[in-house]
């Protein structure tokens, strides 16, 4: 063999072509969008000053309604409670039924298009369908985000289940064992500590979008929020946007602490 | 022995076949008799069916033709808790251990009892005094009564194996099969898990078939030793008749024996 092209021939990397022209492409995407969307710097400077004038009027914080605001915030937390309670219950069978290792495609391809179907539309939009069916107020938002939760933790159940040792299955199935008992000693124990983890995050995110949905009539502190921004009582959103992050906090502590509780103190060395 | 005293094998495999791609049988018509008592090596090179051999018997794998009488009854149509049935008499012991890696011990060895514990029972593991009671005697005699509370996780290879091993007989079993139980163990704890089985297995009357890649051990402590080739038997004796022509025939060729 020539020496030439035997260097040719043992060349350390594989050009990539699929990959150098997927990022071609993303680069020639953003040129043409931005262009296409009219951005300058003009109008982004100007957008400053608005927003330093909108943040003057914003302070100091105001508390104008006293009782609007708890309301909203203590049906906030309401909703994000039960939802994620509600959801949390209904992801169990419907994860465990969308994991492709443990069932036959008849039982985890209806499951899978519940997920896809759940998880396909912001909860804002879930939202106003809910309030089309039930009405104005705290049960809409309630169902707008058990849809939410499901999209999101029996997605995470299904993909955590997907990932165990089938080895520790086997031996459980070796027993004898139902397939309940296979679930609760050979199934469960491995995947525990993430589906807390999972839970834990979707209550964060229903805190989170529980002050959103308010916004469309679903209940909760994002009506109260909404209708002080149209009121232009900007010191009052303030107020408003001030107790939604202290809420969220004690809600991400709260998260933390479950979390530790029933994660970490199970985690012994895993060297 | 006792039950099956009469002439009649504890466990008999009869022409048994399996294909995982058809046409490319990795069992080949294998027949074998397994009587009441003593220690089955079985012997062959990687891939020549071994532990579809084993996951065969209790039907973690689903044979292709053949007959499998366990206790003089066919157990190869059988399903659902038939099927669970017939598992919980048959005690398995894996090569990579299979603990239940986030249980502790006891919770592994009560895995043991699955099969006769409702749904409710296991997950409030409400398990009866008398397999809590059977769990630590077996703990005892395998010498892990300190590591009780432990997570499986945090044994070592040859701690394992042995709650591997009290897990099989926490199911009363009246067979014990064991895939390649020391093949991820140094050679001091393979001999020690290998006395433990011989002599749990003597002292519970049940026989015990393993699967084993090394000769020696084999033939250390087997009472009998099967060789496979090609998915069939090309051997079955004491171990004192297996001899390197023999050896030469089951793993072929004769350079890798000193």
């Amino acid at each position: 063999m020539k020496p030439a092209s035997a260097a040719r021939a043992r060349r350390a990397f594989k050009p990539d072509w699929p990959a150098r022209a997927g990022w071609l492409l993303l680069v020639a995407y953003v040129v043409y969008a931005v262009l296409r969307l009219d951005f300058s710097v003009d109008r982004f400077v100007t957008g400053l000053g608005h927003g330093a004038r909108f943040l003057e009027r914003m302070m100091p914080p105001r508390i104008a309604q006293p009782d609007s605001l708890l309301t909203g915030l203590l049906e906030s937390l309401e909703i994000a409670v039960l939802a994620s309670f509600a959801g949390i219950l209904l992801s169990l069978p419907i994860g465990l039924l969308a994991a492709r290792n443990l069932m036959p495609a008849w039982a985890s391809w209806p499951a899978r298009a519940v997920i896809a179907a759940a998880r396909s539309f912001h909860p804002v939009i879930v939202a106003i369908i809910f309030v089309k069916a039930v009405g104005f107020g705290a049960l809409a938002g309630i169902c707008a985000l058990v849809v939410a939760s499901i999209g999101f933790t029996a997605k995470l159940f299904a993909e955590a289940i997907e990932e165990i040792s089938l080895k520790q299955v086997e031996a459980v199935r070796a027993t004898g064992a139902s397939f309940l008992n296979v679930l609760s000693f050979g199934v469960l124990p491995q995947v525990f500590g993430r589906f807390i983890g999972f839970a834990t995050y979707q209550l964060d995110s229903n805190l989170r979008n529980s002050t959103m949905v308010g916004i469309v009539g679903a209940g909760g502190i994002g009506g109260t929020l909404f209708s002080a921004f149209q009121r232009f009582d900007y010191d009052f959103v303030a107020a408003i946007l001030l107790c939604i992050i202290a809420m969220i906090m004690v809600g991400e502590i709260l998260a933390t602490w479950v979390r530790r509780v029933f994660v970490e103190r199970g985690r012994v060395d895993e060297e | 022995m006792s039950e099956h005293a009469q002439g009649q094998a504890a466990l008999s495999v009869r022409g048994l076949v399996k294909e995982y791609v058809r046409g490319k049988k990795v069992l080949d018509g294998l027949s074998l008799d397994f009587d009441g008592q003593g220690l089955t090596a079985v012997i062959g090179p990687s891939g020549t069916g071994k532990s579809t051999l084993l996951r065969c018997i209790n039907r973690l794998v689903e044979p292709t033709a053949g007959q499998i009488l366990f206790g003089g009854r066919d157990i190869v149509p059988l399903s659902g808790r038939e099927l669970r049935q017939v598992r919980r008499r048959i005690g398995m012991v894996f090569q990579e251990y299979n603990l239940v890696e986030r249980l502790s011990v006891m919770e592994n060895l009560l895995c043991g009892r699955l099969g006769y514990v409702s749904a409710l029972r296991a997950w409030l593991r409400r398990f009866a005094p008398a397999d809590i009671e059977r769990a630590f005697q077996l703990l005892d005699q395998v010498g892990l009564a300190e590591q009780v509370h432990q997570r499986a996780d945090a044994l070592s290879g040859g701690q394992r194996q042995r709650v591997g091993i009290a897990r099989a007989l926490m199911q009363a079993p009246q067979l014990l099969l064991a895939d390649e139980p020391t093949s991820s163990l140094d050679p001091r704890t393979s001999v020690e898990i290998m006395e433990l089985m011989r002599t749990l297995g003597r002292e519970h009357g049940i026989p015990v078939i393993v699967n084993m890649h090394d000769v020696d051990l084999a033939r250390r402590f087997a009472d009998r030793i099967v060789g496979l080739a090609g998915g069939a038997r090309v051997f079955d004796g004491p171990p004192a008749e297996l001899d390197e022509a023999m050896l030469s025939r089951i793993y072929g060729g004769a350079s890798w024996m000193q």
